[in-house]
């Protein structure tokens, strides 16, 4: 082995990293946010007995699990921008791509939180609804105070098992050219010749973040299995 | 929209001439199907071994088993594959790195990279997926086998692997789906995949819509042949008597 590493270049950079690590936090965020919500519509609307929305719904879900990520962003960096700008009639210069990477990113993993949604609703015991619609509530209240607040709490490690998937997924927005962590440490490494120490230490961050994070939900999974 | 629908452009021929861009597609179509089913093999194999490495009565290699999978699985793929192809040639000792840098051709050294990183991060999951297989066997089986004088490699190649096989088929039919999906990202290291293809042809021919709906199908395509394929493995490896058995 006979690379000299030299580790000098990383403190100068950590407030460019850090601003990286804000946009990397940003498009999960709002993309968990968002997929919860459009996630659990979908669901829903396949669970429905309206056989046509079940058929939107899964025709939905299955096209977005059948195509890799890299491809919805190509199709979210290329057409989109040119669709927001000609739409909103925004100046062409406008950057719309963090708008556009959340977007992909949001519609793309609401997709796999449907499914973890549908599993969880359908987890809970039929009696449930029979019982709720017993005492007189419709299927909208049913469903609202009685099926979902107890599906999501069977749901919680799962969703936030996926919202780490989905972190780690974000490092592809690299492929815009947008600045998030990962296109931040790689533009330091490149700048200064250190893409070795620069690309280790990206990934060395992720691993600290990605593995707390999944212990801290390994033990909440244990402590909401024993009630 | 004023946009200039041309599906023709696919049977017009490249600047270079030597094939048309449906040629290119198809060139993309191969790599990705060549590179995800090399690294499936190695996912199977690596995986096989360190799921049975996480089950075994030894602390120190279930640990190490345990470790291996966290690391895998808590990087990013693209990290994990910039690793591989920018900073693993940098360190490799005895002038192998060198070697890799100038003796082999840059797409076999991007191929290589790919199939590597692929191999290894898959592989990780395929091991979850064999430990929770093997785990689900009743306690029974193991006990059993080391009761008729079996040792315990025995006991694992003769009854619990044979076993716990047939249990992970389905939940290593979606990996397989996934290792063509990740396969995509090889496509930022340069690596010509079906991807990679699809993005070429927009920067040649200026038509994005055509060009990212052929390679969509194309994926949704793998998609529906590996599900029918493993479909039938499903059938034909299922277990009476379990859930999921008719």
């Amino acid at each position: 082995m006979n690379y000299d590493f030299d580790w000098s270049s990383i403190p100068g950079a950590l407030p460019f990293l850090w601003d990286g690590m804000k946009i990397s936090l940003e498009i999960t965020v709002t993309a968990v946010i968002f997929g919860i919500v459009w996630g659990t519509l979908l669901a829903m609307l396949r669970l429905s007995p309206v056989k046509p929305l079940a058929w939107f719904a899964a025709g939905y879900v299955n096209l977005f699990r059948s195509i890799p990520l890299v491809m919805v962003l190509l199709w979210f960096f290329l057409i989109v921008p040119q669709l927001l700008r000609s739409f909103f009639n925004l100046d062409p210069n406008t950057d719309v791509r963090l708008t556009s990477a959340m977007i992909g990113f949001a519609l793309f993993e609401s997709a796999y939180y449907s499914e973890i949604i549908r599993a969880g609703i359908q987890s809970v015991p039929k009696g449930q609804v029979a019982a709720a619609s017993a005492l007189g509530m419709s299927y909208s209240q049913a469903m609202r105070l009685v099926v979902l607040p107890q599906a999501f709490r069977n749901m919680v490690p799962l969703l936030l098992t996926q919202a780490i998937v989905l972190f780690q997924d974000t490092s592809l927005v690299y492929m815009s050219a947008l600045a998030d962590f990962f296109g931040a440490a790689y533009k330091v490494g490149d700048r200064d010749g250190r893409l070795v120490e620069l690309l280790l230490f990206a990934g060395a961050v992720y691993f600290v973040l990605c593995f707390t994070l999944s212990q801290v939900v390994r033990r909440l999974q244990k402590r909401m299995a024993t009630v | 929209m004023s946009y200039q629908w041309n599906w023709s452009i696919f049977s017009s021929p490249v600047p270079t001439g030597e094939t048309t861009y449906l040629g290119w597609m198809l060139s993309g179509l191969q790599t990705t199907v060549t590179l995800s089913l090399c690294a499936w093999v190695m996912a199977l194999a690596l995986g096989s071994l360190m799921g049975v490495l996480r089950t075994v009565p030894n602390k120190w290699l279930s640990g190490l088993a345990a470790a291996y999978v966290e690391v895998f699985r808590n990087i990013p793929l693209l990290v994990q594959l910039f690793i591989w192809y920018f900073v693993l040639p940098e360190l490799l000792p005895f002038g192998l790195g060198d070697a890799f840098k100038q003796q082999l051709n840059p797409l076999t050294q991007q191929f290589l990279s790919a199939m590597v990183c692929l191999g290894f991060f898959t592989s990780a999951r395929v091991c979850e997926q064999v430990r929770a297989g093997i785990n689900s066997l009743p306690r029974g089986q193991k006990n059993a086998g080391l009761a008729l004088g079996f040792t315990l490699p025995q006991t694992y190649r003769h009854v619990l692997l044979p076993m716990a096989f047939r249990l992970v088929v389905p939940p290593l039919t979606s990996e397989f789906l996934n290792i063509f999906k990740n396969s995509a990202v090889c496509s930022t290291i340069g690596l010509l995949e079906l991807a990679a293809q699809g993005r070429q042809l927009v920067d040649y021919t200026a038509q994005p819509y055509e060009s990212f709906i052929a390679v969509t199908l194309l994926y949704v395509l793998i998609n529906v042949v590996v599900m029918s394929l493993m479909r039938v493995v499903e059938t034909k490896t299922r277990v009476p008597g379990y859930m999921g058995s008719k």
